[in-house]
């Protein structure tokens, strides 16, 4: 059986938990506690008995297939929009006016004045708040300087993203939304994206985002949950997610490698087109059996199971809207 | 209220009109094009003229004619000449002329259209004409006083409708807008609250109002010498405080709502009515009272009156006070039920 419930912990009811029986950075402090959410538009319902807790200091990522319900929550925690029922607790208490002094949002969907500079823009976020972040240090870090004159509906994709994040660190926040900040990033830019939320994680921010890419949330999430049509469905760190539901690793054979019948090998195997898979639970002790046969390894590789397995195996491999 | 945040977003939204260039220039264009459309359609002329049309066999001299001299030189009469009677009998089938005169009949054929209140008038006019003598037959008396020129009167009803449509839409559409593109949404997430976001809004609008009113004005003014009994400084609060009130107007258009198209049919909907009816175009002295009472629920009919009252009549600010207080009044209550209804994203 690969999920059981945690009955001693009040925020993880009705969420699968990996079978690892430990709640992941159990020794830090809450800094949002999300408690039995639901929210519905008319007939459809977004989310439901959501409930969960992200400690302070980590990047937490909420993943899921489109429509999962992710957003939504992540803009009920903002106090964005308001929950049909359920609570949302900061620091243990329910969010206030100084709640919007303290976090800071890049939404997946916005918009800024088009006519306005980026330095304007900047400038003008920057007055809002009681506390912004030193001006220059913040266009350093998300590398506006060159574009610092040019007016919002002339930036790239990259650009406007930077712009964006820079506006959500602008109030020095101690809790930051990232919703699906890498949408539409080349491959620079991403990594780019990547070295500054690392960077701000190393200051001892929270960090909530929300990604479709494995990869971003395996690179930067200390803890995941999994969303699938509004419920969480897991909710571990992403090495114990994999160790829960995807243990194993794959090594890829060309099937002319094998000088013998593929029936009599000690594994379990599949052929992929012109590829023979054989699932192990360790590499080592998977290669020695192969040497033992006498295989050639040359045009071998080896998959070990990643976050992308895991989101499979749990959320399936249907098409979502 | 936070007046740091408040000239935060003060300043971004002066700064988005004045580089939006098709828009900045429309503003000014627009009222600028109605004046000077309306000086070249009037020109000298102060007010309206009957037109008369003559026609005649062939060339006739003013002593040949048989339209009786005091007629020729009446005064508010204009003469448009045709070729022939069917094309003059044509022209005022279609009302296009007011009264149709044969100049050379001995028994003084004329033609009118019994349809025309104005054609009446011409009648009139042509028939009182055979009288030589008017003495005895009524009493009159002038009254002396500065003349008032159309243009004179309609100038503040064209700066005043200037304002509506800019106030209503520069407001209205616009904060829908940002809704409707997320720019609200952005904001929301900041310590900014609805009323310093729409206070900031509406003052932008009425601070770019006032200095397009101004522009206008000196263009205006080098052409055709607007004449202002009262003072500039009361002129110039009438108008801000009838800005204030048709901001907050739009302000409550604005309050929730992310279809532009739906907002577009309420102010095409709130705002031809009250241009009609709030004397921007014509008078609405002699209109039924329920047409009278409704005028007086627009702001723009208590800023028109006040700003004619000043401009023609040399009223003082003690005289339009009552205006001033409506227009307080409209724009405080409007202002209350747009931050209470105010959403940024729904």
């Amino acid at each position: 059986m690969r999920f059981i419930f945690q009955e001693s912990n009040p925020f993880h009811h009705g969420i699968a938990k990996t079978s690892i029986n430990r709640e992941p950075f159990a020794h830090m402090n809450k800094i949002v506690e999300v408690i039995n959410l639901r929210k519905s538009f008319g007939d459809n319902i977004a989310v439901t008995d959501a409930s969960f807790s992200v400690k302070e200091g980590i990047c937490f990522g909420l993943l899921g297939p489109n429509g999962a319900g992710k957003t939504t929550t992540m803009e009920i925690i903002e106090d964005i929009i308001a929950p049909s029922s359920g609570e949302v607790l900061y620091r243990g208490r329910t969010r206030d006016a100084s709640f919007r002094e303290e976090i800071g949002i890049q939404f997946q969907h916005t918009s800024l004045l088009n006519f306005l500079s980026v330095e304007e823009t900047l400038l003008s976020f920057h007055k809002l708040y009681q506390y912004p972040e030193d001006f220059d240090l913040l266009v350093q870090r998300c590398d506006l300087t060159p574009i610092l004159k040019r007016r919002n509906n002339q930036l790239s994709g990259g650009q406007l993203q930077r712009l964006m994040l820079a506006l959500a660190l602008i109030n020095r926040p101690n809790l930051i939304f990232l919703d699906e900040p890498s949408t539409g990033l080349d491959p620079q830019s991403r990594r780019n994206l990547w070295d500054i939320v690392r960077q701000i994680k190393d200051e001892g921010k929270t960090i909530m985002m929300t990604t479709h890419s494995m990869e971003e949330a395996e690179y930067l999430c200390d803890e995941v949950a999994i969303m699938d049509v509004g419920r969480i469905i897991a909710w571990d760190t992403p090495a114990r997610l994999i160790q829960a539901h995807c243990q194993g690793n794959s090594i890829l054979l060309p099937e002319t490698a094998f000088k013998m019948k593929l029936e009599a090998l000690p594994f379990d195997w599949k052929r992929r087109d012109q590829t023979i898979v054989l699932e192990t639970g360790q590499i080592n002790e998977g290669l020695d059996k192969l040497l033992n046969l006498d295989i050639d390894l040359t045009d071998m590789a080896i998959h070990s199971s990643n976050l992308e397995d895991v989101f499979l195996c749990l959320t399936g491999k249907g098409l979502r809207d | 209220m936070n007046f740091k945040r408040m000239w935060a977003m003060f300043t971004a939204r002066n700064h988005e009109f004045f580089r939006d260039r098709a828009a900045f220039g429309w503003n000014f264009a627009f009222p600028f094009l109605i004046i000077v459309g309306f000086g070249l359609i009037f020109g000298g002329k102060e007010h309206q003229q009957l037109k008369v049309g003559l026609f005649a066999a062939g060339p006739v001299t003013t002593a040949e004619s048989t339209v009786p001299l005091a007629f020729q030189q009446g005064r508010y009469l204009q003469f448009i000449t045709f070729a022939s009677q069917a094309e003059g009998e044509q022209k005022l089938q279609h009302h296009k002329i007011d009264l149709l005169l044969d100049t050379r009949s001995p028994t003084h054929r004329y033609w009118i259209n019994d349809s025309s209140p104005q054609g009446y008038i011409a009648e009139q006019i042509f028939l009182a004409s055979f009288l030589q003598d008017h003495q005895g037959l009524a009493e009159k008396q002038v009254v002396k006083g500065t003349q008032i020129r159309y243009i004179d009167w309609l100038f503040p009803g064209i700066l005043g409708m200037n304002m509506m449509f800019s106030a209503l839409w520069g407001v209205g559409y616009v904060v829908v807008r940002y809704r409707k593109n997320g720019a609200l949404k952005r904001l929301k997430a900041t310590p900014l609250t609805p009323l310093e976001y729409l206070s900031a809004q509406m003052l932008s609008r009425i601070f770019l109002i006032m200095f397009t009113i101004i522009v206008v004005w000196i263009g205006s003014d080098l052409i055709f010498h607007f004449q202002v009994h009262g003072s500039y400084a009361a002129l110039a609060l009438i108008f801000f405080l009838g800005g204030l009130s048709l901001c907050s107007m739009g302000l409550v258009l604005a309050a929730r709502g992310t279809s532009e198209e739906f907002t577009s049919g309420i102010l095409n909907f709130i705002s031809w009515p009250m241009m009609f009816l709030s004397e921007v175009w014509f008078s609405l002295e002699g209109s039924p009272p329920w047409i009278q009472a409704l005028a007086k629920l627009f702001p723009l009919t208590h800023l028109l009156t006040g700003a004619r009252k000043i401009m023609n009549d040399g009223a003082t600010l003690a005289d339009v006070q009552g205006e001033c207080l409506v227009l307080i009044a409209i724009t405080l209550i409007c202002l209350t039920i747009a931050a209470r209804l105010f959403s940024w994203n729904e």
